[in-house]
């Protein structure tokens, strides 16, 4: 960037970029991580919305099961190890990416999803054994709001499976170019931020309503 | 039977007594839409315009095209918002006593709903996206915008939603409920019907478009402002463009999680806005207007900053108050915040609750005074030219300060509990609306229409237009304001007393005026086409701007700028003509740029595709349409070859040809 | 633009022009997931066990690790700090911060206080 020249002359300034500087991003204008992460922004704010709805509607029981009837919190201590330590394994996979290293990556990876399908797996047998029992997200308010906030966050948990599993072929094709790598920051970043999302609902859903 | 139940499966609730073949208006209306659809696909064949279309718009992710199509789509929506608007009035200048008019509850309930969702979500909106998108670019200096395939998603995006809110017209019904269908009413209870369906899906197909492209709009300003233009360097609609996305950004989620929990209500009988089994429509209303409210600061944060682009240019003089204009729009952005509960002060929430939001509606008003009292200054000793942009403003400040105060007065609690939902309030949103962001959006385009096709609009009827509107808009709206104080309820379709008709009647007389100046709307880009060889922008510069969009030619070629500028001040185009600066007349570099995609189309389609199938429980349709999203959607991140380059010789040819005087016959 | 060639750990296009996104290391992996462990479980025994004298101030307890252990996660997952992008994805999180604590709050308080005032009343009770 050139600056301009201190002489008191009024046409002394540059007003477009000289040769050397003016370099296109061929790898991109480097806005994409900045950009993801303003979608993670809004989507914590979609995440907030439905944590206000469970706080408004979590003591409307309609007559029907209250938190602590239902709740089984030694596998909610399960679950959410298994996704806690799903965030450190896809940090382990994040260095070997950073280390330019396939195969690392991809195995890293691979342990990710298997421990985040281990989480929605926990967490549709937890969904089905309560629905059997008439536990249904229709039978009271607080119910809808309980399946629904959890449900959104297993939601979001699929779908980064999915992109998992699409970034595993992608990789396996094309290996670690800017673009992949880019992309395995932008899944890291949703990965960690799931995390975080579980935080407020261990907390906020089951561990208070067992309190109350 | 099972025959019967095929055809159930197979087309959900989709019947033929679906389609209006008992509403004769309806029928009639549908039948010539069909005729002149099926024209204008004729018309394009014959000319083979189809490739032509979809080769340089359809799949261009070029902000400046994108910007021009959702102007465009504003435009024809702003005809089917009005058309409802005229019917309504119509209908309320004769039904009084015994004559109940030519509109049952049951159509005009759907009118108002449609009139109010199309203005908000597909008038103003695109056309706030679109100004923006075509401008705020041009302004930092940038080639385009952060994400262009995204640009191009949502936009297509944002057109499905209406594609949807059209078909209502003609297949099923439309929403009863009013613009925000709000619960319990808006629950399987008591709309059982087609209606909330159409609007719930149309809105969040649209709102999802909303959002990606307030996000790439951010990260665009963020990220890609020309090398020396600091944050406190950039042009103030550029301030305001990345307060009003900031807000929309934060808003939408919210709104697409109200949606989405009525959605569940509809479809899986959940309880989060039954008036049983625990549920709480209060809530609904609560989180509508966590997003209703600053909504509308999204929609007139921008205008603020047309105004502010104008008022500078045609007073020849640099914006008053830079500083105080950038921390009041920071200070507005973050006020409307908290102040959704304005909109339910009857609700019951209490003394306390509601004083602290009265008070925060009415602080709200000192950062937007301060404003006003900007571009007074500005015009103060200022050499004014008062081309058609700088009456816009003249008749926006006359127009909205009166709106403003009555928002002042709803603000008071007690105030509030007499005029809530009656016409007063109706007067005064659209006082505001019209008054402050119709009114940029035309002032916009007028401005920047040179800029983006090379010729002025027609002056005569911009002139036209001008009166239409600014005459009809008083003429229309302050018999409105009358009867509301008086204790005239909104939507009704019948008034029992019949001493209040000449009041609506007025008002009727003054939504005709404002369809002269619709029409004058229309026709000033009609002959501005017709007489474009008079019109003809030659240097790019027409109203001797004074930000970098205006050291473009008109129009801009695709890669805006063939060398990135560098910004040394405030007004940036302005300080480099006041010293002097020559365009370099060589050393073109080939421009890397975006390929167009027809992604966007696809997916946008596959959307709408989702949307019907839902309303009409069609799950077979629904899930193949899901399963299409998820395909093309992946499939798509598949290419990974999205660049092309500009060859430094068509950059040259480009560069030259601004440089040679016109040559006649275009 | 060469897509299939490894991009060293630094490479100057990841990292040209302002692009100083955090990166992580195996110690400060390891250091975050040691905390989280412990943030998490402390509040499961404090309830499983009802440890604490009362419920208010268990809550009070659970309520606090949480926040702390979102804090290690943004600081050791998500490399959060004020030189990323800037500092702009610093200013978004504390704006986001703001803004969803609004909305939870605000709309607590707000319907805390319908649902107060709008109780339906007994047949018994109101003027009569």
């Amino acid at each position: 960037m050139t600056a301009p020249t201190t002489s008191a002359a009024k046409a002394a300034r540059t007003y477009h970029l000289a040769e050397g500087e003016d370099h296109d991003h061929a790898g991109g204008n480097g806005a994409t991580l900045l950009g993801f992460w303003i979608y993670l922004m809004s989507d914590a704010l979609i995440f907030a919305a439905l944590f206000a709805t469970f706080g408004v509607l979590n003591s409307s029981y309609a007559g029907g099961p209250v938190p602590r009837e239902i709740f089984e919190l030694p596998l909610v201590a399960l679950n959410t190890a298994l996704l806690l330590i799903s965030s450190i394994t896809f940090g382990f996979a994040m260095l070997e990416m950073e280390a330019g290293r396939i195969s690392g990556t991809r195995s890293w990876l691979l342990v990710t999803a298997l421990f985040g399908a281990g989480f929605l797996g926990i967490e549709i047998y937890e969904f089905s054994s309560l629905i059997a029992e008439g536990a249904t997200p229709q039978r009271s308010a607080f119910l809808s709001a309980f399946f629904t906030l959890v449900g959104t966050h297993g939601l979001h948990v699929f779908f980064g499976l999915i992109w998992i599993a699409t970034m595993l072929a992608q990789i396996g094709q094309r290996g670690l170019g800017l673009d992949n790598k880019r992309r395995l920051m932008c899944l890291s970043m949703f990965w960690h931020f799931l995390d975080i999302i579980w935080i407020g609902v261990f907390t906020f859903v089951y561990l208070f309503g067992v309190l109350r | 039977m099972p025959e019967h139940s095929f055809l159930k499966t197979v087309f959900g609730r989709l019947t033929f007594e679906s389609f209006p073949i008992h509403e004769p208006i309806l029928l009639t209306t549908f039948i010539v839409v069909v005729v002149l659809g099926l024209g204008i696909v004729a018309a394009l064949s014959y000319f083979r315009l189809w490739s032509f279309l979809w080769k340089e718009w359809f799949t261009s992710v070029d902000h400046k095209r994108i910007g021009i199509m959702y102007v465009i789509l504003g435009i024809v929506m702003l005809v089917r918002g009005f058309a409802d608007a005229l019917m309504m009035r119509a209908q309320q200048a004769v039904a009084f006593g015994p004559n109940e008019g030519y509109l049952p509850s049951h159509h005009y309930d759907q009118i108002f709903t449609a009139h109010g969702t199309i203005m908000i979500f597909f008038v103003a909106i695109p056309l706030v996206a679109g100004l923006i998108n075509f401008v705020m670019p041009l302004q930092i200096g940038a080639r385009d915008v952060a994400f262009p395939f995204l640009n191009n998603l949502s936009f297509w995006l944002t057109v499905s939603g209406a594609a949807l809110v059209m078909m209502s017209l003609f297949v099923g019904e439309f929403a009863r409920t009013g613009w925000l269908s709000y619960a319990p009413l808006a629950g399987l209870e008591y709309s059982p019907d087609t209606g909330v369906d159409y609007y719930l899906w149309s809105l969040q197909i649209a709102g999802i478009g909303t959002t990606l492209s307030a996000i790439n709009l951010v990260a665009t300003i963020i990220k890609m402002r020309a090398p020396g233009m600091t944050m406190m360097k950039m042009p103030v609609f550029c301030w305001t463009a990345l307060c009003s996305q900031v807000l929309a950004i934060a808003i939408f989620p919210v709104l697409t999680a109200a949606f989405f929990l009525l959605i569940l209500d509809r479809y899986l009988g959940t309880h989060f806005f039954t008036n049983d089994m625990g549920g709480s429509p209060m809530m609904y209303w609560n989180m509508v207007w966590i997003w209703g409210h600053p909504e509308v600061y999204v929609l007139v944060l921008p205008a603020f900053g047309i105004y502010s682009e104008i008022t500078s240019t045609f007073t020849g003089k640099r914006l008053f108050g830079y500083s105080s204009m950038v921390y009041a729009t920071v200070v507005i952005t973050i006020l409307s915040y908290i102040v959704w509960l304005h909109h339910f002060f009857t609700m019951g929430a209490g003394a306390s609750v509601n004083s602290f939001f009265g008070i925060a509606t009415m602080v709200i008003s000192i950062p937007t005074g301060a404003k006003i009292f900007n571009w007074l200054f500005t015009m103060y000793r200022g050499r004014i030219v008062y081309e058609l942009p700088m009456m816009w403003v003249v008749a926006f400040m006359l127009t909205f300060v009166v709106g403003g105060m009555t928002g002042v007065l709803l603000a008071v609690p007690p105030a509030d509990f007499v005029l809530h939902n009656s016409l007063f309030l109706v007067a005064h949103f659209h006082n505001v609306i019209i008054g402050g962001v119709v009114f940029a959006l035309l002032a916009g385009i007028t401005y920047w229409f040179p800029k983006a096709f090379g010729f002025k609009l027609d002056p005569f009827w911009g002139g036209v237009s001008f009166w239409g509107w600014v005459i009809g808009y008083w003429v229309a709206w302050t018999p409105i304001y009358v009867v509301g104080l008086m204790g005239v309820t909104r939507r009704l379709n019948h008034i029992d007393d019949a001493t209040l008709q000449p009041y609506f009647v007025v008002a009727a007389i003054g939504a005709l005026i404002i369809m002269v100046g619709i029409l004058g709307t229309v026709m000033s880009i009609v002959m501005g086409i017709v007489r474009r060889h008079q019109l003809r922008d030659l240097t790019g510069d027409p109203w001797n701007g004074r930000t970098l969009e205006w050291s473009t030619s008109s129009p801009p070629p695709a890669y805006n700028f063939a060398f990135t500028p560098v910004v040394h001040d405030l007004d940036a185009w302005y300080d480099m003509k006041s010293r002097g600066y020559q365009r370099p007349a060589g050393g073109y570099r080939p421009i890397h740029m975006p390929r167009n995609t027809g992604s966007g189309v696809y997916l946008s389609t596959l959307a709408m595709v989702f949307g019907f199938a839902m309303i009409w429980y069609m799950w077979w349709l629904a899930a193949l349409a899901a399963l299409g999203l998820l395909t093309v959607a992946i499939g798509h991140t598949f290419n990974y070859n999205r660049d092309t380059f500009i060859p430094a010789d068509d950059v040259a040819r480009a560069e030259a040809q601004r440089a040679r005087p016109a040559v006649a016959g275009d | 633009m060469s897509t299939t060639q490894l991009a060293g750990p630094h490479a100057p296009e990841l990292h040209g022009h302002g692009d100083t996104h955090g990166h992580g290391t195996r110690r400060g992996y390891v250091i975050g997931f040691l905390l989280s462990v412990v943030l998490t479980a402390i509040p499961f025994w404090l309830v499983m066990t009802e440890t604490l004298f009362s419920t208010p101030a268990t809550a009070v307890a659970i309520f606090a690790c949480a926040l702390l252990q979102i804090v290690v996660h943004v600081v050791y997952f998500l490399h959060l700090n004020t030189r990323s992008e800037g500092g702009w994805t610093l200013i978004a999180f504390i704006f986001t911060v703001v803004i969803v604590g609004i909305t939870i709050g605000g709309s607590i308080w707000v319907m805390y206080h319908l649902n107060t005032n709008m109780m339906p009343m007994m047949p018994s009770m109101g003027s009569r």
